[in-house]
């Protein structure tokens, strides 16, 4: 795996006492469509702001082809070829859907300032080549005919959409998708899932998708890694983690819940994870999405 | 296809040229205009509001450079304007001295507010004049730099302190100064003291600003041609920014800085050039101000600071003409409110107007400003003279704007931008 084309290795991060990730390594190929999954407050989104310079690690190293990113500023590390969408949408709302995307493209942008103010045949060209690029790919998804909206009034599922045209207008080598599929019903997932794989074969993007929805995580990637608590507790097949004793544990709790002693408070009860009822109907909720 | 691969081809040197130069060429030809026939038309009176009002144009759109488009909070817009005016005060007076061995005006057709004052068409008066200018929009820039690049890590409220107490230290370090080498009438103390101005040289002679008495006598070069050619040229600068990635990437700080950060924005560079040139437009708008008035550390206070920012929020934050419309209102309104003329003949237009327009919204809006004509009319019968209360009207009618249109006049949005909007609807449609 030493040629791999996003390597990260040992990655580390405490927020005071609290490890919120650790140990963290992932390797990714050109093309892989790798998950990353584990319960709320697991630390997928630490781990993406980890990968994009919103935090810098403690100790570990990230790399693009062998280049070392960590410590570096978030928009160096978008210029080395990583994007992201984020888990609450973070558009840019009172531009235009076209002006979302063309923004983007800014980084393959050849002109300067004092060319821009002078308007040189430079700025025009370049100008037009941007608009072209982020008109093809409003069109990849399906969003073109209302590039002139404010990125505000578009409904929800194409605002995170959108987001995805956007990261991939700054040509990404590595695009990271933070639950793309959040709030969206069934038919959007649909579309979502079809978009993602479009985006991998026609672009070769490599992706790493974060996702609480198990059935398009399950559906699409081929390679897992799962967090809990910021450990890596699995990684593996799509089958594999789906089997893995940890792992399920990590989603549902410690299965011995006969030996523990009665809960005696209402205070303590707030403590344990979940009631076994529960466990029970979400057991078996995941075994029939696997 | 990670790359822009469809580059259309290069415009030709004559395209680019006309795209390049039309625009600041129309605008100063307007300027000139304005200079040579509108202008002699006006009193006095009007015809200096109507430099005020061309200065204050070019501080709003300055402004909402920095805090339209990148979303900063800069209040300390008229320190780097005191910087380019005492600079620019400081160039041409001196160095009229120096020069011509007078403070006299020696300016050309450009620059003289009367067409009897000019010395021919461009001399080197009017050289010194503009050296001084950009001079001192150069020094201001310089300034923005400086202040900008620690400061403008900081956010918000922390940004807005900063910015604040740099103004104040700019007013305190000028009423702190030498004072001013006045040329003296009598001959031969008049001859040494030139001689002594030219001993002491630039630039040193640029601390000699006056201090809290201030500077005076320098020779009134901003006419009108000057004032609105660079009220063009600053309007262009803020367009042509607006329009290009450059300005989107701006804008996208302003709207979410970790996504600008993350599509690959280098935040603290673009929020320091933006700051940058906003400065450095506001030193020329000093610099044409210096040549208009005498001038006080005083007036440039946080007051004044506080005038440039109520024009950029009234207009809309990131709207370049409603800031444009905002600086004329607010420039004239308190002047407006010294003597309220009859509206109604305005008003009677504008609702001519929106009759022909029709439309539902253009009736309620021409029922609201007859309303309003109706009331100011029997205001000014009742009343007669609103001098004493103008300050309590003009902070009740920027009262009354928060609360109706908290985004200000037109957001961030232009004037016409809904006829675009229209325009570009019904492409779509065709297309589809």
């Amino acid at each position: 795996m030493s040629d791999a084309l996003f390597q990260i290795d040992n990655v580390s991060l405490s927020f005071g006492g609290l490890k919120a990730v650790a140990d963290f390594k992932l390797s990714l190929n050109r093309g892989d469509l790798h998950g990353l999954i584990g319960p709320n407050g697991a630390g997928k989104t630490t781990a993406f702001n980890l990968m994009t310079g919103v935090y810098v690690p403690d100790t570990g190293t990230i790399q693009l082809e062998k280049k070392q990113l960590n410590g570096l500023p978030p928009w160096t590390i978008a210029k080395s070829g990583i994007a992201r969408t984020f888990q609450n949408i973070r558009l840019f709302p009172d531009l235009s859907v076209l002006d979302n995307v063309r923004m983007a493209c800014h980084l393959r942008a050849r002109h300067n300032l004092l060319q821009t103010l002078l308007r040189t045949s430079h700025y025009y060209t370049d100008e037009a080549a941007m608009t072209a690029r982020a008109i093809e790919l409003l069109d990849l998804i399906k969003l073109a005919p209302r590039r002139y909206e404010l990125a505000r009034n578009l409904p929800y599922g194409d605002q995170r959409r959108l987001e995805i045209a956007r990261a991939l207008a700054t040509g990404p080598k590595v695009l990271l998708l933070d639950e793309p599929a959040a709030g969206m019903h069934t038919g959007e997932k649909k579309s979502l899932t079809a978009l993602i794989q479009n985006i991998r074969r026609q672009l070769g993007v490599t992706i790493l998708l974060i996702e609480h929805d198990m059935s398009l995580v399950m559906e699409i990637c081929e390679k897992i890694t799962v967090l809990d608590h910021g450990q890596t507790i699995a990684v593996g097949s799509p089958g594999e983690v789906q089997k893995d004793a940890k792992v399920i544990a990590a989603y549902l709790g410690e299965p011995q819940v006969r030996n523990e002693p009665p809960l005696p408070s209402g205070e303590d009860r707030l403590k344990s994870p979940r009631s076994r009822d529960l466990r029970q109907v979400e057991g078996d909720d995941l075994r029939r999405q696997g | 296809m990670s790359d822009l691969t469809l580059h259309p081809a290069p415009l030709t040197l004559g395209e680019t040229l006309r795209r390049s130069l039309l625009a600041p060429l129309i605008g100063l030809a307007l300027a000139f205009v304005i200079h040579r026939f509108i202008v002699p038309l006006l009193n006095p009176l009007h015809a200096s509001l109507a430099l005020d009002i061309g200065v204050n144009i070019i501080l709003a759109v300055s402004l909402t450079i920095v805090n339209g488009f990148t979303g900063q909070f800069s209040i300390g817009h008229a320190g780097f304007m005191a910087i380019g005016a005492f600079t620019a005060a400081g160039v041409t007076y001196y160095g009229s001295v120096m020069l011509f061995g007078s403070e006299a005006f020696a300016g050309g057709i450009l620059s003289a507010a009367e067409a009897g004052d000019a010395t021919g068409f461009f001399t080197s008066g009017d050289l010194l004049f503009l050296a001084g200018c950009l001079l001192g929009g150069l020094i201001a820039g310089v300034a923005g730099f400086a202040v900008g690049l620690p400061s403008l890590r900081l956010r918000g409220d922390y940004l807005a302190i900063v910015t604040l107490g740099f103004g104040e230290i700019v007013r305190s370090l000028l009423e702190q100064s030498p004072d001013q080498l006045l040329l003296p009438s009598d001959p031969a103390a008049r001859a040494a003291q030139i001689e002594h101005i030219r001993d002491v040289g630039f630039p040193t002679l640029l601390i000699h600003s006056g201090g809290a008495i201030g500077f005076g006598r320098v020779p009134a070069y901003a006419s009108h041609f000057w004032v609105y050619g660079f009220v063009a040229l600053t309007i262009l600068v803020a367009f042509r920014l607006k329009a290009s990635s450059h300005g989107r990437a701006m804008l996208a700080i302003r709207e979410n800085e970790v996504a600008a950060a993350s599509m690959g924005v280098p935040i603290t560079r673009y929020k320091v050039t933006a700051f940058v040139i906003a400065a450095c437009l506001a030193g020329i708008a000093g610099a044409l101000y210096a040549h208009q008035v005498r001038l006080i550390p005083d007036q440039f206070g946080f007051q004044r600071s506080f005038d440039i920012l109520i024009m950029v929020v009234l207009g809309g934050l990131g709207s370049i003409s409603g800031s444009v419309i905002a600086a004329i209102i607010i420039t004239l309104l308190p002047e407006i409110l010294r003597s309220p003329p009859p509206l109604w003949p305005v008003m009677l237009v504008i609702i001519a107007v929106l009759f022909i327009v029709r439309g539902r919204r253009a009736i309620r809006a021409a029922i609201v400003l007859a309303a309003v004509a109706i009331v100011w009319e029997i205001v000014r019968w009742v009343v007669g003279d609103l001098s004493p209360y103008r300050m309590i009207l003009f902070a009740l009618a920027l009262i009354v704007m928060m609360i109706l249109r908290p985004q200000g006049l037109l957001g961030l949005r232009e004037v016409w931008d809904k006829w675009i909007d229209r325009r570009r609807a019904a492409k779509v449609e065709a297309a589809a």
